[in-house]
């Protein structure tokens, strides 16, 4: 996949670095799924992790590296906090839900009020000289760059989530999925296992943001941490298949292009919406009659095939 | 001094009558099938063009119109309860949450397609007036929904108290099992359930469309605010979503005066959250059986 | 590692993809002779569409006017960035690929700095035709030209006419509110009055100000709010939307200062704002730069865009036809469609015979035409009218403002 990077044109490689963006966070959110904890404000790890990573590079002068990490602790943090605050208070399901769209609307409408970024205005990152930038040590560049980054993260992601999963830690937290109180009831640590696997999904988004914040060299609290986006987030996972590995990036790579391939339509036409409705009814067709997602049939009608 | 207050107050409590409206209408839902209605501020935003539509047409105050939005949204509620949501009650959070979120892409997306992106203002010798009461100045606008709007709660409750088909639907929410058990044809209550929820939204919305410019984007924040006070208010109770829907609309009011206009959604968001953890089943909510 | 069957099925598939998507999309040619594409990045949908689709007019406008005085043969397309600010660099990119050597937008601060930042990587010259954040041309941006006063300009010029407003009327404000909205463009607007009260020692004393969301709805609480500090001059940073609802507000609460005069900002001039308003949208003030009304040119390209495109001949479409002619005669000088012959072009122009109010069309070495004139608009029955400086005048003011009760 990777190989076939530099063949591509510029568009094509715009496309598929969204559609790996899309595929890293659809990973990271699904592996908080996985032990049942259902985010919808998914927003806030990634808009903490993309602010604290272009603010410490910009106006704080640190290596982007050293900003990502910060700024994927941050998230990390925040996650650590949600998950305890809520395990603490036994706010499960959809109050959980909720509670995850609570907090990242107070932190959006924080940091639309937050001079020091930018606030509303936005904050921009300043323009990277083509001749002179070093991608490795900017991490800015071009098209191939953050093509070639994206992809690079999501098979990291992939590979961890998966070794993750088939550890002891995801057999407690499908457990806690389960049966949470049967699992407690069988000396699973549910507090800690929570904690643990929103603090690595919220951290893991907090890489993802930073790199994403680079992407678009500027960062607007209502887009990149805004309900718009978590929810932006979510689709991908769910459509290509919850609770399977592969399913966030199959999920990838039917949700992105048809998101940009509906604007691009509808912009031709002239047709203001149209975007909004094709996309709309594509993901209704899906989930109606896909109920477990596009990888899951696959899989099934795969095997089917070779029996 | 006092008359900023007094009027800020006031201006603050006569929409949350309105906000009550539409969280009723998702109590209702939520509460009776337990579904993530995501597409709640769409609905009010349908309510809200054919509220606007009613008016160029007929040029009818949008009060009296409100009745007309309900009852379109009550077919059209009982339609998709019928036709989609129905088959998603069994299934997991998530799905439904998408489910929804579709169904508010496409309320959007034919929105923007049919009427456009801009707002369209309702421009009538009202939309400058206001009562004078002593030291107090309100909205003509805003009165007339908020008693508009409290004369459909008002209806609403005692329909669902009193009625054979709301004592169905209480009794749908309270005891599944055991409603069906006595023969209460539950997918037909569901439907009405839901006729009766987006009823609610369109109503409000009508009540709306001459106090905010109608426009397809203002969808999202209702539905926030919406869930917001069925939270807090506590869910499945009708009062809970009337005294909730004031509350809020009061507590956004003061907190843009006091704190600052552009954090007056901090404080209802910091309630939901100390709501969720203190007292899950809401301020006026039933205590857990 | 172990050899899964899926995933190298998917790899066949991408670089089959990959493999036929390099074989459909042309690569951009630029040939001799052929029209000169330019990419015009406006707000077509969304919130903000209203400005967008009048700018697109006055766009649209100007591409005609130049045909028919023998212009060089220019193709423009058009990108929407639908309302949001970091769109301006992904519809920029695509534009780009699509052969464009010169864009031209946006008409908001935050989608310009957005498309900049793409017009600097690509190496593509980008004229802005409407933008007032200050940062703009202080974030060291080489390929940008913009055609329209800093926020700092704006705002000093604002304030030599409020100055004028009290030498000739003889009634002379004391004190302001500022209601502002709080994204890139107002928060521009906003630095630059801090600055510039401390510098220039302003006569007139800030009590208050209050910010609001682009997208609020509501502006009650605001509007009493900015009414209980009881200043003689309200000052509104605006879009017009919102200064329609602030407008509708100040008569429901019955506030009628002594003058409202916005420091730059779009809203009372707009015909959406008149045609809501009617007679309560007169007597607002505003000091943007406009057409010049005692050039005859320019009054004649005025009437002639209400007549043939059947709308007001605003900030938005002056300036998005202007950008036309200087993107028409930057082109013209160049010879070729190269974006770098068309910068080099653009940054030795002069032009003095334009239709805006001010002196030669130049740019500085950041991009900068600091020769562009500021005048204060009045609502006057329904239509604005420049009242202010002398040279541009076309009636007097009408100071202070006439009560809304006794409209």
């Amino acid at each position: 996949m990777a190989a076939a990077g530099p063949l591509l044109d510029s568009f094509w490689q715009s496309l598929l670095t969204l559609v790996f963006f899309y595929a890293f966070m659809g990973l990271t959110w699904n592996l908080m799924m996985s032990a049942g904890l259902l985010s919808l404000g998914h927003g806030l790890f990634l808009g903490l992790g993309a602010y604290a990573t272009a603010v410490f590079t910009a106006t704080g002068g640190l290596s982007p590296w050293i900003s990502i990490l910060i700024g994927a602790a941050i998230s990390a943090a925040a996650g650590s906090a949600i998950a305890w605050i809520g395990g603490r208070f036994s706010v499960r399901g959809v109050q959980f839900a909720l509670l995850t769209i609570a907090f990242a609307e107070l932190a959006r409408v924080l940091f639309d009020n937050w001079d020091f970024v930018g606030s509303t205005g936005g904050f921009f990152l300043k323009a990277i000289n083509p001749d002179t930038n070093r991608p490795l040590l900017t991490l800015r560049g071009g098209t191939l760059f953050f093509y070639l980054a994206f992809v690079l993260i999501t098979a990291a992601a992939y590979f961890l989530i998966r070794a993750l999963m088939a550890s002891r830690w995801g057999y407690r937290w499908r457990g806690i999925h389960e049966d949470e109180d049967a699992a407690r009831a069988l000396g699973v640590p549910a507090l800690r296992s929570k904690v643990l696997v929103v603090a690595i999904s919220a951290g893991l988004a907090g890489v993802g943001g930073g790199l994403f914040g680079f992407l678009q060299g500027s960062l607007f609290p209502d887009s990149i941490m805004g309900l718009r986006i978590s929810i932006e987030v979510l689709i991908a996972p769910i459509i290509g298949g919850v609770g399977s590995l592969f399913g966030p990036i199959v999920g990838a790579f039917f949700v992105v292009p048809l998101m940009e391939g509906s604007n691009v339509l509808g912009q031709r036409m002239g047709f203001y919406g149209l975007n909004t409705l094709i996309y709309g009814a594509v993901i209704l067709g899906v989930i109606a009659f896909l109920p477990d997602g596009i990888w899951p049939r696959i899989v099934r009608f795969v095997a089917a095939r070779r029996s | 001094m006092t008359a900023l207050y007094l009027n800020v107050i006031s201006g603050g409590i006569l929409i949350g009558v309105v906000y009550a409206l539409i969280a009723l209408g998702l109590t209702i839902i939520f509460g009776v099938m337990r579904v993530v209605n995501f597409a709640h501020g769409e609905m009010v935003v349908i309510g809200m063009y054919i509220g606007y539509g009613l008016w160029s047409a007929f040029k009818l105050p949008p009060w009296m119109l409100a009745p007309v939005a309900a009852a379109l949204l009550f077919a059209l509620g009982y339609a998709l309860q019928l036709g989609i949501v129905n088959a998603f009650i069994d299934r997991p959070q998530h799905a439904q949450f998408v489910l929804f979120i579709s169904f508010a892409l496409m309320i959007t997306g034919l929105h923007l397609a049919l009427f456009g992106p801009d707002s369209w203002p309702i421009q009538t010798v009202e939309s400058m007036q206001s009562y004078t009461i002593g030291p107090v100045r309100l909205d003509v606008l805003r009165s007339q929904a908020a008693l508009m709007a409290l004369l459909l709660i008002i209806v609403l409750m005692l329909f669902l108290k009193f009625s054979t088909l709301g004592r169905s639907i209480r009794a749908a929410a309270d005891n599944l099992i055991g409603a069906q058990v006595i023969g209460i044809r539950v997918r037909k209550v569901y439907a009405v359930t839901a006729g009766i929820g987006m009823a609610c939204a369109g109503a409000a919305g009508a009540l709306i469309a001459p106090i905010f410019d109608t426009q397809p984007f203002l969808a999202t924040d209702f539905t926030l605010i919406a869930f917001i006070i069925v939270i807090v208010g506590g869910l499945g109770s009708l009062t809970g979503a009337l005294l909730g829907g004031v509350l809020i609309g009061l507590s956004e009011a003061l907190a843009a005066l006091m704190i600052s206009p552009a954090l007056k959604t901090t404080f209802s968001y910091a309630l939901l959250v100390l709501v969720l953890l203190l007292r899950p089943n809401g301020l006026f909510g039933e205590p857990e059986r | 590692m172990t050899k899964r069957a899926i995933p190298s099925r998917r790899d066949l598939l991408a670089t089959g993809a990959g493999a036929l998507a390099t074989s459909i999309l042309p690569r951009p040619v630029f040939s001799q002779g052929a029209p000169v594409k330019v990419g015009v990045i406006l707000y077509l949908s969304g919130v903000q569409a209203f400005m967008g689709q009048q700018t697109r007019k006055g766009n649209d406008f100007g591409a005609k006017v130049v045909k028919e005085a023998g212009g060089p043969a220019m193709e423009f397309i058009y990108g929407d960035a639908e309302s949001k600010p970091e769109n301006g660099r992904i519809v920029a990119e695509r534009l780009i690929r699509e052969g464009c050597t010169l864009l031209i937008g946006t008409n908001d601060s935050g989608s310009t700095i957005s498309v900049a930042q793409a017009a600097e990587a690509a190496k593509i010259p980008f004229l802005i035709n409407i933008a007032s954040a200050p940062q703009i041309t202080e974030q060291g941006f080489t390929q940008i030209f913009r055609n329209f006063t800093p926020a700092g300009t704006l705002v000093g010029n604002a304030v030599a006419r409020i100055k004028e407003l009290g030498a000739t009327t003889g009634v002379e404000p004391k004190t302001a509110v500022i209601l502002h909205v709080n994204d890139t463009f107002g928060q521009g607007i906003m630095k630059g009055v801090d600055v510039l009260w401390d510098k220039q020692q302003v006569p007139i004393k800030i009590l208050d100000r209050i910010g609001y969301d682009v997208r609020a709805r509501d502006l009650s609480v605001e509007v009493a709010k900015a009414k209980a500090v009881g200043a003689d001059l309200l000052m509104p940073i605006t879009r017009v939307s919102d200064a329609i609802l602030i407008i509708r507000e100040m008569v429901k609460q019955n506030w009628s200062p002594m003058g409202i005069i916005s420091p730059g900002s779009p809203g009372p001039y707009e015909k959406a704002f008149t045609d809501a308003l009617g007679k309560y949208g007169d007597g607002y003030m505003s000091c943007v730069p406009w057409y010049n009304p005692t050039n005859k040119r320019a009054r004649e390209i005025a009437s002639r865009f209400e007549k043939e495109m059947d709308a007001r001949f605003d900030l938005n479409a002056v300036f998005a036809f202007e950008a036309v002619e200087i993107a028409a005669d930057a082109i013209k000088r160049a010879k070729s469609n190269e974006p770098a012959a068309i910068h080099a072009a653009l940054k030795t122009t002069d032009i003095t015979d334009h239709i805006s109010y001010g002196g030669p069309i130049r740019f500085d070495e950041k991009g900068q035409n600091n020769n562009i004139g500021v005048v204060m608009l009045q609502n006057q029955n329904g239509k604005p009218v420049v009242v202010s400086p002398a040279d541009a005048s076309e009636a007097k003011a009408v100071f202070p403002f006439v009560p809304f009760d006794k409209r």
